[in-house]
């Protein structure tokens, strides 16, 4: 029986590479796979803690934590597919059309 | 029928709805018809009621009907009634006769203006304002009726707005009556205050019970008085009625000479039990319509604008009105006013058919000889003058003479005198516009000369019915000298009028007083012909002889300037002083401050908001460090 704390230092180390990875990269491609991570880290500690407790609640979440990231990857794409054949570039420093 | 009285102003009221709503699909022949039989089905039902009056005799000398509880708030109750009374037969039988003969003359004489319709609507209404007004049965529906004409007033003398003058003379007209309205507002809140009621009926009971302490009467009639020194153009609120001449003419016959300048008087007549409750207050009337009478007379002599000089001819007759009422003798007051309504529409409509004859020709140095072009405007117009001049057996010598002698009988022998003076000025200034009109040498342009023509029969017929009503008019009011029971008009008033302590002169007396009125009459009109047709110079001599009097009287004593330095030019600085400090500043300061303050916070948090990616997920991470830290600690 592996431990549970194993379960949640690897979910840490998933969860801090996905959020440096979001703030280093300079491409929405590789931030919103970095944010898939970040999502997926958080997937293992629901079920590391539902494991624990012996409850079902956790596992249902991440059922749920997965299809929402599943439909918003296929809208994520979708919107990075459209921002590179208007401007030719995917890079988040060109992309600022929200300034006030 | 005479359960119906109170259907009288209505007619006029539908009319000039209907026009509002549907006036532009009317053709011009239509709307000449509706305008005119609005007001002669009022003239006819009013002619019912007075018949059957007289028919029922003294016990049914007042009709009284209550529409609806008006106003009712605690102790304080208005209603919206109306009444029928022998002061108000009077009334309302002169505008809507006067009324529905100006009608039909304004088809003739604005047959070619292209707000045909407009014009109607506005007179229309007039009537009603001005029926509602001597209808009412208390003083807050009269007061009512006397804005709503001060405001057809103002619609009419600026009906050509284009005119800037036009508009102006409107303007200047509602303001002079604003200040004189004010006045009489407040002796109307006085009544309401110490009487409790405004209905007439209840006011003669509380002054006859002696509610009101001499004090109090003296205060609520000057307060009223103000009211009617303003809408019936009495020192010093008299400037706007000369003004009020840019208007058509024939509104100046209706409204400026024959009926709501006179609602001053009616309303004074009205409440002569308070009146003759207050000496001071009745002098003050008297001695002020005395000098009226003088001031505008001698600013008439002077003029040359047709018009004009009848404008200040009003005046002074309004003067005389005033008189008669200050000196207790109201139905002589009533008598005149009904006289007058007839000889003053007449000189005014004869006036604009003058001006219609010459393509709008007013000053009488430009005129002269007209009598051979213009006979069915000559021969009105020579009545009308004759009526007002005082030549005995014309309708304004008995109504005037009926004043004077009053005046005389009552002690007030420097009001007669005023009066006798004005009397002669009265027939020189008439006889001066008649000589220099239509006798002596023609002076007209040339191009107006080509154009020249009599109107038609539509304005003529309106002249001959008001000459031969200011011919006969005078005599249901005859003076006591050919006996004392052919005053059917003192009689027939008596109801309304209280005529209280008369004092009474004797036959010699009276029969002199008659000779001198007759004898300044004659010496008006010998005066002005010599003046005029005889020795033409003498004129231009005296102007050069007295060049000081000739221009203060040709600038009419410089009142409106000495007004303008003295109220309108203050009034108009500090209004500037206040809108660049005040308005300016502070309010345009506070409105324009609270939308700067918007933009710049705006511009403060938009910083905020740079677009990129990365500092939106910075500010989310930071803010979910700082909830997670303030879950655990």
């Amino acid at each position: 029986m592996i431990p549970i704390s194993y379960f949640i230092v690897l979910s840490f180390i998933l969860f801090f590479l996905g959020i440096v990875a979001f703030f280093v990269k300079k491409d929405l491609l590789t931030q919103f796979m970095a944010v898939e991570i970040m999502l997926n880290a958080a997937n293992l500690a629901f079920i590391a803690f539902a494991k624990s407790a012996n409850a079902l609640d956790g596992q249902v979440i991440v059922f749920f934590v997965i299809t929402v990231a599943g439909a918003e990857a296929a809208i994520g794409l979708a919107i990075i597919l459209l921002i590179f054949r208007h401007r030719k570039t995917i890079k988040t420093e060109d992309i600022n059309l929200m300034k006030g | 029928m005479t359960d119906f009285f109170w259907l009288i102003p209505f007619f006029p009221l539908v009319s000039t709805i209907i026009f509002v709503i549907f006036g532009r699909r009317f053709p011009k022949k239509y709307v000449s018809f509706q305008a005119c039989f609005a007001v002669l089905a009022s003239f006819v039902l009013a002619a019912i009621s007075f018949l059957s009056m007289l028919n029922a005799g003294p016990s049914h000398s007042l009709l009284e009907k209550n529409l609806f509880s008006w106003i009712n708030a605690g102790s304080f109750k208005v209603n919206l009634s109306f009444q029928f009374d022998s002061l108000t037969a009077v009334m309302v039988l002169v505008v809507s006769l006067v009324g529905f003969l100006i009608h039909i003359y304004s088809v003739g004489y604005m047959s070619k203006d292209k707000s045909y319709t407009r014009y109607f609507a506005y007179l229309n209404l007039f009537v009603f304002f001005m029926l509602v007004l001597v209808m009412a049965s208390n003083l807050v529906l009269m007061f009512v009726g006397w804005e709503g004409v001060g405001l057809c007033s103002y619609l009419l003398i600026g009906f050509w707005f284009e005119k800037h003058s036009a508009a102006n003379a409107g303007k200047k007209a509602f303001i002079v009556n604003r200040i004189g309205d004010a006045g009489f507002l407040i002796g109307i809140l006085f009544i309401v205050v110490h009487i409790g009621s405004t209905e007439f009926s209840a006011i003669n009971k509380a002054v006859l019970g002696g509610v009101l302490t001499p004090a109090l009467a003296t205060l609520i009639g000057i307060l009223l008085f103000i009211g009617a020194t303003g809408k019936s153009a009495q020192l010093p609120l008299y400037i706007w009625l000369p003004d009020a001449m840019e208007g058509p003419t024939p509104v100046s016959a209706l409204i400026h000479a024959a009926t709501m300048v006179t609602a001053g008087v009616y309303m004074v007549a009205r409440m002569n039990l308070l009146y003759s409750m207050s000496l001071t207050a009745s002098n003050i009337i008297a001695i002020v319509g005395g000098l009226t009478a003088i001031f505008a007379a001698t600013m008439a002599l002077t003029q040359n604008d047709i018009k004009k000089i009848l404008a200040y001819s009003t005046i002074s007759q309004l003067g005389y009105m005033f008189i008669g009422c200050g000196v207790g003798a109201y139905a002589a007051g009533i008598f005149h006013l009904y006289t007058h309504a007839f000889f003053k529409s007449l000189l005014f409509l004869a006036a604009g058919s003058v001006m219609h004859a010459l393509s709008g020709e007013l000053n009488v140095q430009k005129m002269g000889g007209l009598r051979k072009y213009l006979p069915r405007t000559y021969y009105p117009f020579l009545i009308g003058a004759i009526a007002i001049a005082g030549i005995p057996f014309f309708s304004g010598f008995f109504s005037k003479d009926a004043i004077l002698t009053h005046a005389f009988a009552q002690g007030q022998y420097a009001v007669w005198a005023m009066g006798i003076l004005g009397a002669v000025m009265t027939a020189f200034y008439m006889f001066r516009l008649i000589f220099l009109t239509f006798h002596g040498k023609e002076r007209l342009e040339p191009d107006v000369k080509k154009h020249i023509h009599e109107s038609p029969p539509v304005m003529t017929i309106p002249l001959a019915i008001l000459a031969f009503f200011s011919i006969i008019a005078g005599y249901i009011g005859l003076p006591a000298v050919v006996g004392k029971n052919y005053n059917w008009f003192g009689n027939f008033l008596d109801p309304v009028i209280h005529s209280g302590h008369e004092a009474h002169i004797s036959m010699g007396t009276e029969w002199f007083l008659i000779l001198i009125s007759v004898a300044v009459a004659v010496a008006g009109i010998f005066i002005a012909y010599i003046f005029y047709i005889r020795k033409t110079q003498i004129p231009s001599t005296l102007i050069k002889k007295f060049p000081f009097i000739y221009k203060l009287l040709y600038n009419k004593y410089y009142v409106d300037e000495a007004y303008n330095a003295v109220f309108v030019n203050p009034m108009i600085r500090g209004s500037e002083i206040i809108y660049d400090n005040f308005d300016l500043k502070i309010i345009d300061g506070a409105v324009n401050g609270s939308a700067k303050i918007a933009v710049w916070s705006g511009r403060l948090l938009s910083r905020f908001q740079t677009g990129f990616l990365k500092d939106y997920a910075l500010i989310f991470l930071l803010g979910a460090i700082l909830v997670i830290g303030f879950l655990l600690f």
